[in-house]
């Protein structure tokens, strides 16, 4: 019975969060994070420095005595390392037990996108790692939708060990 | 089944509350083969256990457990029921402990939420026929009368657990009250209630003072008497006596231990027999399971006290607890040392402030109380090991077990529980010989394995110690060296070397595989495991004297002395227990060979030196030794000197774990945690025995 009620409630908790995307932006782009994923967002703050990692994984911070590792957007999309300012936010996501905090120029706003107005990203045959779920429209701007179980890939933690070492 | 319909925290409490009972009965069987038979009261016991977990099952629809129980509760119904029953102890025991594991493995399932669906029908059927077997051999009609006298009379007594029988003194004593005190039966009560404390046994007339109004005029017209059993002195009781609010006279005596007898019988048959009437048999009983009763050792005291002072608390809150007590720990920290404050130089900020951290950091030491756990648990599991394994290979071997009331943190307990196991396996199929062997060489014909746990500073050693033939070094190193696991002649090993080969992965001594062991897997597995909760394992042996393994292991994961480092922005912290010494040398004393590797001579020494922004790859500013500060770290005997820039000082730190997803990514080596510091930055914690250690010794 109190499964039930459980997933009841689990359903509609679902229910609320479904279609509800966190906006932030790397550069000139804008991105998306499903909100279910999100447990927080913080400001920059002091980071340890891990020795031996790949470049992204930034090191790890102290999130009220749990400690959980920072990896820089940008740097894991291959794009140019930015100094962080005051707008520079860490988003702490959740994903499979798995806290990890990403590190984004700017966090903007929650906003809705319907399912109609998702689609698929195009099949550019770059080769390149999908990190894009999907793509939403949102008033007159574009959001590219992360995946966020891709992001922290088991397999693609191979690909990239493999090519580090 | 439905699962719908199943409360999921009543299922968490259906699997505690039977995997208690389960253990406990699993205890109860081993320590009644060792007297070889079942006391009235374990019968009783096991009767209830059976009881409750057949009433449990069957609410939680786990039918063929139920059934299984209720089973085995017919069984001891009937013994129970039938005094002089005879039965086939060993038989019975052997059915209960393969319903044991029948249990465990049900369990096991049901916590992992699958459907328990195991067969019981082989089980049920030996069960069954014991059962036939058990009424036939007696030919039995069950009196129902003598369980009512029995329950009846379990009400009536109130008798302590005698604890040293021989310097106990009778005493007899009559209160009488003060006219118009009223409520003479509840006062009475009073002084029965509290003076157990102070007696080992204590009888009292009219013994119905509470449920039973009349009692007051008895107590009124012929006062209340007390028949005493006592070591405590004469004075004391007394003392105690006088003290009874109300009192008009006391009369108190020593009395001879056959009046004492005489009362206890006159006066609680009496109430029997006033109710029911009972049997001539039972009343021998009666006094039978009175001295059972006497005699029963502490344990169900301490049941019956656990029930009261103990609550289950699942880890995970503990956990929680803990990691918010460690916060605690570091918010207080960030306020009391704020650079601001601290600046202002308020005498009462200071003042406050130490009161507060003195309250945190106790209770930062009870939380690490709470979670300690004896090892009893599991060292009780080991006798079942033993147990069975004797059975199995007909040896004789007895285990002794020392200072099982050891505390260790709970997540460590879980982690050696099968190391230990693996060892006892060992050494009794390898390491005791069998009868005939042992009488040829001169030793007893029973085999003994001693179980020890003992504190040593901020370790426990586990010392597992067996009577056996010992580990032939000759063999071993022959093994190893066909095995290609070392090259060295002999002559340049030492033995505690080679006895620590037995734990590389893959060395089995034994030709044979066994059911139990020789697989080549175990003595590594031990190993591993130890070493994953930062313990070690030293193996020591006589030939034909016998094996001792023992097993360092740390009191807790969670809080280690550390000593605090800088290199550049970085902070690392060393456990202390590895650090040796530390000094800052001048760059002549450095040396350089061709390999451009770098060492220092220390009293006459040579350690290898590790730079540690060079390691790491970190930016520092100090990179010369002389402005630096070198870490001499040692561990099992080979040391290597780390180069720092600087120390911060020495700090107790509470262990936490690098991030899944960075121990996803690699085990950065040399880094075996992290912590966080007083102002709260994070530290990493190094594991020297990662580091290029070499062996150091003196010629």
């Amino acid at each position: 019975m109190n499964e039930d009620m459980n997933g009841f409630f689990e359903d509609q908790e679902e229910d609320t969060q479904k279609g509800k995307f966190l906006t932030f932006s790397l550069g000139e782009e804008s991105y998306g994070i499903d909100i279910m994923y999100v447990t927080e967002i913080i400001g920059i703050q002091p980071i340890t420095v891990v020795p031996e990692l790949p470049n992204f994984v930034k090191g790890i911070i102290n999130l009220r005595g749990k400690i959980i590792a920072v990896m820089d957007a940008r740097l894991k999309f291959n794009k140019a390392p930015k100094e962080y300012n005051d707008r520079t936010c860490i988003i702490v996501i959740d994903i499979a037990q798995l806290s990890i905090g990403i590190i984004v120029d700017a966090v903007a706003e929650v906003i809705n996108i319907s399912d109609d107005n998702i689609v698929p990203p195009p099949n550019l045959n770059s080769g390149g790692r999908k990190y894009i779920k999907s793509v939403g429209k949102s008033d007159n701007s574009v959001i590219l939708i992360l995946d966020c179980e891709k992001l922290l890939d088991e397999q693609e933690i191979d690909e990239l060990k493999s090519s580090n070492d | 089944m439905n699962n719908s319909y199943i409360d999921e925290p009543m299922l968490e409490a259906y699997v505690y509350e039977t995997s208690q009972i389960i253990e406990t009965l699993e205890q109860l069987m081993i320590q009644s083969e060792k007297i070889g038979t079942f006391s009235v009261d374990a019968i009783n016991e096991i009767f209830r256990f059976m009881h409750t977990i057949k009433g449990s099952s069957a609410m939680m629809m786990f039918n063929e457990i139920s059934t299984l129980a209720h089973k085995i509760e017919d069984i001891f119904y009937v013994i129970r029921e039938n005094q002089g029953v005879r039965y086939d102890f060993s038989t019975l025991v052997d059915c209960i402990l393969e319903s044991v594991d029948y249990y465990k493995i049900e369990l096991i399932k049901i916590r992992n939420g699958e459907t328990p669906d195991g067969d019981t029908a082989s089980l049920t059927d030996k069960v069954n026929d014991y059962l036939e077997i058990l009424k036939e051999d007696n030919g039995l009609k069950k009196t129902k009368k003598e369980t009512e006298t029995k329950t009846e009379k379990d009400q009536k007594y109130y008798i302590r657990p005698s604890k040293k029988e021989d310097s106990a003194k009778y005493y007899k004593a009559k209160i009488t009250f003060k006219k118009d005190c009223e409520m003479e039966n509840i006062r009475a009560y009073t002084v029965i209630h509290n003076i157990v404390e102070l007696v080992e046994e204590v009888i009292y007339k009219p013994s119905d003072i509470i449920d039973n109004d009349q009692s007051i005029d008895e107590i009124r017209a012929n006062g209340f008497l007390l028949a005493i059993r006592s070591t405590s002195s004469e004075e004391e009781i007394r003392k105690y006596l006088e003290k009874t609010v109300f009192l008009e006279s006391l009369d108190f005596e020593e009395a001879e231990p056959d009046w004492f007898k005489e009362f206890e019988v006159i006066y609680q048959d009496q109430e029997i027999h006033e109710d029911i009437k009972i049997p001539e048999t039972s009343k021998k009983y009666i006094e039978n399971q009175k001295v059972k009763k006497e005699k029963e050792d502490s344990k169900q005291e301490v049941t019956t006290t656990t029930t009261q002072s103990i609550i289950s608390v699942n880890v995970d809150k503990l956990d929680m607890l803990m990691d918010m007590v460690g916060e605690l720990v570091i918010a207080e920290a960030m306020v009391s040392q704020n650079p601001e404050v601290v600046r202002l130089e308020i005498e009462s900020f200071d003042k406050a402030s130490r009161q507060l951290h003195k309250i945190s950091s106790e209770l930062q030491d009870m939380v690490m109380a709470i979670r300690m756990v004896a090892l009893s648990t599991t060292f009780m599991k080991m006798h079942r090991i033993v147990r069975d394994m004797t059975r199995k290979l007909s040896k004789d071997v007895v285990l002794e077990v020392y200072g099982e009331e050891t505390e260790v943190d709970k997540n460590i307990i879980e982690k050696i529980a099968d190391p230990l196991m693996h060892i006892i396996r060992n050494a009794i199929d390898h390491g005791i010989e069998d009868e005939k062997e042992r009488i040829a060489k001169g030793k007893s014909k029973q085999g003994s394995i001693i179980l020890e746990a003992k504190n040593s500073g901020s370790d426990v050693l586990i010392i597992i110690k067996d009577d056996g033939k010992g580990l032939d070094k000759q063999k071993i190193y022959e093994k190893a060296y066909n095995l290609g696991l070392i090259y060295q002649s002999i002559e340049d090993m030492n033995d505690k070397d080679i006895y620590r080969l037995i734990l590389h992965p893959g060395f089995s001594m034994k030709e044979q595989v066994t059911e139990f062991s020789g697989r080549g897997v175990g003595m590594d597995v031990v190993a591993k495991n130890i070493e994953s909760i930062g313990g070690s394992v030293i193996v020591d042996s006589v030939i034909s004297k016998g094996t001792t393994i023992i097993l360092k292991i740390p009191l807790t994961l969670a809080i280690i002395e550390g000593m605090n480092i800088k290199v550049g922005e970085s902070r690392f912290t060393i456990p202390i227990a590895s650090v040796k010494e530390s000094f800052r040398p001048s760059n002549k004393e450095i040396i350089r060979d061709p390999d451009d590797r770098e060492m220092i001579m220390v009293r006459g020494l040579c350690y290898p030196i590790v730079k540690l922004y060079e390691h790491y790859g970190l930016q520092t500013e100090v990179k010369n030794y002389e402005s630096g500060i070198l870490i001499m770290v040692e561990e099992d005997d080979r040391s290597c000197c780390l180069l720092a820039d600087e120390l911060l000082g020495q700090q107790q730190v509470v262990v936490k774990s690098l991030p899944n997803y960075i121990k996803r990514y690699k085990q950065v080596k040399g880094l075996g945690g992290c912590t966080l510091l007083g102002d709260g930055s994070i530290s990493l914690i190094l594991d020297v025995g990662e580091f290029e250690l070499s062996n150091v010794h003196e010629k």
